[in-house]
């Protein structure tokens, strides 16, 4: 899937165009504005926005989300207490216990999704943003890019820290429930996301050029 | 509208454009033609994305059922054995917790699926027809079922986290019941269906019938 298929390869058009995804109208390219979106007058879509961060910001944003990706996997995301006992649970407690319950096609959804996908994603990331920095592609970067495309809507960190706001508050009706730091490193990794979300990774392929051989 | 009717089309300008690095190259008509730049396949049209689609959306539709009527959790707490749906899980969040959550909840587990079951439904049937009704809504339609996809897997990371909580040895416990398996699977292959489906068909007409 991810390997660069050997079939034939049609002549570039001049990098002067966009194609709008949804509806296939072609429009010229122009630089854009501070802020400023461009959506295809048919189908309303957006063709490209202003990119107001640079390359090193993206990195920083990745780093960030590395660092509090490992609280969140580290650090407790709620603690119960029932008769004087607390017990704390994080994100692989819930994975391995899963597992063990019968469960185990949730058990891998949730590991690809809230474990190995994003780690993924944010790994490829930095290396080839460490790369872009400097203007180069990173040693296997068409393969990296086409990953990061294939995996972009299966991580779902986000929705896992709404998962653990509803988890809480059912817990709630049983028994005392207190958010852990861990609940916390979620939360600043979803406005990491969000922060991301409006950056087009692919504009990569444009700000980069391949070393020469 | 009338303007916009005017402007040139990819497949008219004989271009093709990589989905995935977002290259523009001349169309060579080709089966197996790939991006000179990233690789991947270049087809005009996600391949036979009607069948596809159709295909994906009938299986989540065949596993949404089970998802909805078994039990998703049990909790037992003081000998008191309670099997909840999503439904009955959604009304207990309601009375006894926070209605904003249990209103969060059954719009990620109950009215996010459906649209998006009536949603790629008519999206496939407006579009096989070559309907040229509200083509511009349609083809937001579709980018909202796009963008809502994966917040439905709320639900199943409640009830993972739950039975997590609970299990280490107290005398109530969760666990997780089939519902739940079922539910994650619709999401999953909903999701799946809905990148199946080519957003450009809407636009079509009836060119591109496979």
């Amino acid at each position: 899937m991810t390997m660069p298929s050997q079939g034939i390869k049609p002549a570039i058009a001049p990098p002067t165009l966009w194609i709008c995804e949804d509806c296939d109208t072609v429009y010229r390219r122009r630089t854009l504005a501070r802020g400023e979106v461009a959506r295809c007058v048919r189908c309303d879509a957006i063709l490209a926005r202003h990119h107001s961060l640079s390359v090193s910001g993206m990195l920083a944003l990745v780093i960030t989300a590395m660092i509090a990706f490992v609280q969140a996997n580290v650090w407790p995301i709620v603690t119960l207490g029932l008769n004087g006992q607390l017990i704390s649970t994080t994100l692989w407690g819930c994975i391995v216990m899963m597992w063990r319950d019968n469960a185990q096609v949730v058990s891998v959804i949730a590991s690809l999704t809230l474990f190995f996908f994003p780690i993924i994603k944010m790994a490829l990331l930095f290396w080839v943003l460490l790369y872009a920095r400097r203007g180069r592609r990173a040693p296997g970067f068409r393969q990296v890019m086409v990953l990061l495309y294939r995996i972009g809507p299966w991580t779902m960190s986000e929705v896992f820290v709404l998962g653990s706001l509803v988890a809480v508050v059912k817990a709630h009706m049983y028994f005392d429930v207190l958010p852990n730091p861990g609940i916390f490193a979620y939360g600043v990794l979803m406005l990491i996301i969000t922060a991301f979300s409006s950056i087009d990774v692919r504009r990569l392929w444009d700000l980069t050029e391949e070393a020469p051989a | 509208m009338s303007d916009a009717g005017n402007l040139p089309r990819a497949g008219d300008l004989g271009l093709i454009g990589c989905h995935v690095c977002r290259l523009v190259c001349r169309d060579v008509e080709a089966e197996d033609a790939a991006c000179p730049r990233c690789g991947s396949p270049l087809h005009k049209r996600k391949s036979n994305s009607y069948m596809r689609t159709w295909a994906l959306l009938i299986a989540a539709f065949i596993f949404y059922v089970p998802a909805n009527v078994l039990p998703i959790m049990r909790t037992v707490s003081l000998g008191d054995v309670d099997d909840n749906t999503i439904m009955s899980g959604i009304i207990e969040l309601w009375v006894k917790g926070s209605p904003d959550l249990a209103v969060i909840v059954f719009t990620a587990s109950i009215i996010v699926p459906m649209l998006k079951f009536v949603a790629l439904g008519l999206l496939l049937v407006s579009s096989q027809q070559g309907s040229r009704w509200a083509l511009r809504q349609r083809s937001k339609l579709y980018r909202l079922v796009e963008f809502i996809g994966y917040w439905s897997m709320l639900d199943v990371f409640v009830v993972a986290l739950l039975t997590a909580l609970v299990q280490f040895g107290f005398f109530s416990q969760v666990e997780p019941l089939p519902g739940v398996v079922f539910f994650g699977l619709t999401v999953v292959i909903t999701m799946i269906a809905s990148m199946t489906f080519d957003p450009r068909l809407i636009w079509d007409g009836r060119d591109f019938d496979d």
